[in-house]
């Protein structure tokens, strides 16, 4: 089945003024950037209520759209013309869009809520919430708007967003770094997604969704294959994904809320949602969703070995995130059939991951903002409605039967396998290592003998911390096997990403190969884990290691390699440009004036101040002058 | 005659002009500007008689209107100078220079 | 014919004083020689038909300028004689090769020219004379010139009593300061003049005081000095000696 055509909206519904959705958190922002100090007391509490009233309206708008029959579901909202006789800017509202907005203001609201406490003792907490409120807005226009122009300027906006919530804390110089990293590769990836922008603008003379639908086919295949690559350039750099990985991890500098938000449940996320949007042109060209499965693969089994190899808790969440993105692009790249179960995974992964991000803030909140999981251990006891989250959305992601990961990442395996046994065994493979990392995080944080600094006092976090945690981990829990079971995600997806020839079976425990065997290599994982660090000690140093380790620690050398193929080029060539700019454009410039000036010099040596030597040049004048006439008169 | 008057007139005017030249003092180079003025004078006044018409002799007069409002003006300066350096000599006021 | 022998005496005279003007040591020999080019040229302007110019000529030029040039040249330091050491360098010889030149080459172009006879101004005057249509001239077609001509002199005159003005920078002296310094100097009183009681009403006489001896103080010690040169001492042995005294006096004090 294909997508359906999407329709104006006509009706009086809570659709109509879904614009308020984005309007809402960004009066927030606007408030709290524009009036300041003055809202520091109450600038929290307004951050929070904008992002739940957007979460309400979300809701509401669901509703509705639930209540429209199945062809009627993709509805486009006029809101003004942006371009005369280009963009016509407005908002989609179909089961996509939709499933992105609840997800990014219901992990928003309950975020917004855990930062009151985390963010508690920063004087500077008010305008964290107005990044958040201003990162929200610009998420949903991302999301919800129904051409290219309108997503890229959302796609900005989280730029931005992400930008200030990175260097948030810009008075710590690794912080500042890291902001200004993450904002230049991700402009590498929105130079993809530009140039893709202008190829689709010239081939089909738009860049709504509504129009482009039906019309894709019209384009040559040599130009959708540019088309899906730029597009996937794009994707590559919002979600961390090889070869634009390397901004994630050290994005970690930013404040735990925003760990979880943009760069674990959301912005990373939205390199897949394009990838899906966009699904069309990768439909249209194998080269291209070929290429989004390879780079999918890639950066799940990259992400993963990262992940094994932290010792910072939260750059190990953020290789883990990288591995779980993988999984999404994965499916992504599989066509109909993986859409859903990336979409499923990707909602799914927002909630567990949130819950692991924000229990690891919990934990740095007791532990005085301590990183370093070598200096945790035995906080089980102390901690024990964070570790039992923490524990939810452990088991949610390496996929323990029945909880949300389970269902989603294997529906992606089985999918891959069936697409091709290399990228699903590879898949597995990244599953058993997923097992071992989350477990070795596990059991380096809560078990294990306690190895922290002497002026650390572990403690509960307050209850504006937990209760976000538990809904998170409830949400972790249960999640998976509703969208996943019946296909009802998949089939309430349809019509805004088609469906599939043959609808997938669902099990509640699969006996497949692909099922059992990740099952076995997680198992395997995580009791290599319980070996190395659950029953042997941790030393609180970090060993040496083998070269493994090593490779695995420094990002797989993702920097160095971007240091030596463009960094150290890129320095040359600006050496020798200022070189050329000095000697050649300057010299020359500065040549010139010399010489002006030198002559100048000598030649002002005639002005002697002498006016008899003045009066003299005067008659050598005239008598010139007198000589030429008589010369021109007599001829 | 009219070519006698105007070698006449010329040959003044070129020893004026050698004087303005030569002469340091400045009331003495201020004098010869005054011969350059005259022998112009006499250019005019014989060129009104040759053309026959007054347009010579009326530029002549306001010649020495224009001489005469020079020459006070001029002194002045050279007096006011003269106050101030002790010296008449042209060459002296060179200040204005590189 | 008669106008041929004027010119020729003139132009002769007037060259000689324009050279006369450039090449007298001394700056009033060089105003000298110019009131006389002036004069020539007034007598010239007269012999063209140009009566009101050559009376214009000798009233301003050789009436107020020559005038102004002398009074400045008192005010400037009339004694001093020009020194004509050349200072700049090759100044005088290229000087001397701009103004042959210069004159060769009007000599040329002048000569090369040929002219009618001269049309004389008859038919330009014929209306009410000469004075009348130069009037008429200057009033009607040139009155604009000439009240322009009005604000230049007027310009002249306030420029010259600017620049001639010299800022007073101390309070003027009151009778009562000037009698106050007489006071408190060796004088009190005024010098005598000369030939107060004299016998003699000459100027190198002495003064006689009011109890008859000789002031030497009123004695000019110019003439003074003047009169021992010379012997012109008086009869009486008083005034002789005084006078003596006075002038041995001074080369003491010399």
């Amino acid at each position: 089945m294909d997508p359906v055509k999407i329709t104006d909206y006509v009706g009086t519904g809570v659709i109509g003024v879904s614009w308020l959705m984005i309007a809402l958190p960004l009066l927030g922002a606007a408030i709290l950037l524009v009036l300041g100090r003055i809202t520091n007391k109450w600038g929290h509490l307004l951050g929070v209520a904008m992002s739940l009233a957007s979460f309400v309206v979300a809701v509401l708008g669901f509703v509705e759209l639930l209540g429209l029959s199945e062809d009627a579901r993709r509805q486009a909202v006029h809101l003004y013309e942006f371009i005369p006789g280009m963009v016509d800017m407005g908002l989609l509202i179909d089961p996509l869009s939709l499933s992105f907005a609840l997800l990014i203001t219901g992990v928003g609201s309950l975020i917004h809520i855990y930062s009151i406490g985390y963010m508690s003792h920063d004087p500077d907490r008010r305008r964290f919430f107005a990044y958040l409120n201003l990162f929200v807005a610009a998420m949903l226009l991302l999301v919800l708007s129904d051409n290219y122009v309108g997503l890229f300027i959302g796609w900005e906006g989280v730029g931005l967003a992400s930008y200030l919530l990175i260097g948030f804390w810009q008075f710590k110089p690794s912080a500042a770094v890291a902001a200004k990293k993450a904002f230049i590769v991700n402009r590498v990836g929105d130079f993809g997604l530009l140039v893709g922008m202008f190829i689709i603008w010239t081939s089909f003379g738009t860049l709504a969704f509504g129009d482009l639908q039906g019309k894709v086919g019209e384009a040559s295949s040599g130009t959708l294959t540019a088309i899906g690559l730029l597009l996937l350039l794009g994707a590559c750099g919002k979600s961390a994904q090889l070869p634009l990985q390397s901004w994630l991890l050290d994005a970690m500098e930013g404040p735990t809320p925003v760990s979880a938000l943009i760069h674990a449940a959301t912005m990373v996320t939205a390199g897949v949602y394009l990838v899906v949007r966009s699904g069309a042109f990768f439909e249209a060209s194998s080269t291209a969703s070929l290429v989004v499965t390879i780079v999918g693969v890639a950066t799940l089994l990259a992400g993963a070995i990262i992940g094994c190899a932290k010792d910072d808790i939260k750059k190990g969440l953020a290789g883990s995130t990288m591995s779980q993105i993988g999984y999404m692009m994965l499916g992504a790249g599989l066509g109909p059939a993986g859409y859903a179960f990336a979409i499923a995974h990707l909602i799914a992964h927002g909630f567990f991951k949130a819950d692991m991000f924000l229990g690891a803030g919990s934990v740095m909140h007791a532990m005085n903002d301590e990183v370093d999981m070598r200096k945790y251990g035995g906080l089980r006891k102390l901690m024990p409605i964070t570790f039992a989250t923490f524990m939810v959305g452990y088991l949610a992601i390496i996929g323990f039967p029945f909880l949300s990961g389970f269902y989603t990442k294997d529906g992606i395996m089985e999918t891959a396998m069936e697409h091709g046994q290399w990228m699903g065994w590879l898949a597995v493979l990244g599953a058993g290592i997923t097992g071992f990392y989350m477990s070795r995080m596990i059991f380096m944080t809560f078990f294990g003998e306690k190895r922290w600094d002497k002026d650390a006092h572990p403690h509960e976090s307050p209850s504006v911390m937990t209760v976000p945690l538990i809904l998170l981990s409830l949400g972790s829990i249960g999640l998976g096997y509703y969208l996943i079971s019946d296909n009802r995600f998949m089939k309430f997806l349809a019509p805004a990403v088609g469906l599939p020839e043959r609808l997938p079976e669902f099990h509640l425990f699969s006996t497949t190969t692909v099922g059992l065997s990740s099952l076995a290599l997680v198992a395997l994982g995580a009791g290599f884990a319980w070996y190395k660090y659950g029953k042997s000690e941790v030393p609180v140093l970090a060993p040496r290691g083998s070269f493994l380790t090593v490779f695995a620690r420094r990002d797989l050398y993702g920097d160095a390699l971007n240091e030596s193929l463009f960094m150290r080029p890129g320095q040359w060539l600006t050496r020798i440009a200022v070189f050329f700019d000095n000697r050649g454009v300057d010299g020359l410039v500065n040549g010139l004036a010399a010489a002006i000036g030198g002559t100048s010099g000598r030649m002002r040596r005639l002005q002697t101040g002498f006016a008899r030597t003045y009066a003299l040049s005067i008659l050598f004048g005239a008598a010139l002058l007198a000589g030429a006439l008589l010369l021109v008169g007599n001829i | 005659m009219t070519t006698q008057y105007l070698i006449l007139s010329g040959l003044i005017f070129a020893i004026g002009a050698l004087g303005v030249l030569i002469r340091r003092n400045a009331i003495v180079v201020f004098m010869c500007v005054e011969l350059m003025l005259n022998a112009c004078n006499l250019a005019f006044v014989t060129f009104a008689r040759q053309n026959g018409n007054l347009e010579g002799q009326i530029i002549a007069f306001f010649v020495m209107v224009v001489a005469a409002a020079e020459v006070v003006v001029g002194l002045a300066i050279i007096v006011t100078i003269f106050r101030t350096r002790r010296s008449a000599s042209v060459d002296d006021a060179n200040l204005l220079k590189y | 014919m008669g106008e041929q022998v004027t010119f020729w005496v003139l132009a002769v005279v007037s060259v000689a004083a324009a050279l006369g003007v450039v090449f007298s040591r001394k700056a009033v020999y060089s105003a000298l020689m110019l009131g006389g080019v002036m004069l020539c040229l007034s007598v010239l302007y007269a012999a063209q038909d140009a009566p009101f110019l050559a009376a214009v000529q000798i009233i301003v030029y050789t009436g107020a300028v020559m005038m102004l040039f002398l009074f400045v040249l008192m005010l400037v330091g009339v004694d001093s004689s020009d020194s004509f050491v050349e200072t700049l360098k090759g100044q005088r010889f290229w000087a001397a090769i701009a103004g042959i030149g210069f004159a060769s080459l009007i000599i040329l172009a002048v000569g090369n020219v040929v002219f009618g006879n001269a049309k004389g101004l008859a038919a330009a005057t014929g209306q009410g004379g000469y004075i009348r249509s130069l009037a008429g001239q200057i009033f009607t077609r040139h009155v604009f010139a000439f009240e322009v001509t009005s604000a230049l002199l007027i310009t002249a005159a306030l420029g010259a009593m600017v620049l001639a003005h010299r800022e007073r920078l101390t309070a003027k002296a009151t009778q009562k300061d000037l009698s106050r310094a007489r006071f408190q100097g060796d004088q009190p009183s005024p010098l005598p003049g000369p030939g107060t009681y004299a016998r003699s009403n000459a100027i190198d006489m002495p003064a006689l005081l009011p109890d008859g001896s000789v002031s030497e103080k009123s004695v000019n010690r110019y003439i003074a000095r003047y009169d021992v040169e010379h012997g012109h001492l008086p009869a009486d042995p008083k005034l002789a000696e005084a006078i003596k005294h006075s002038v041995e006096v001074e080369e003491e004090s010399k």
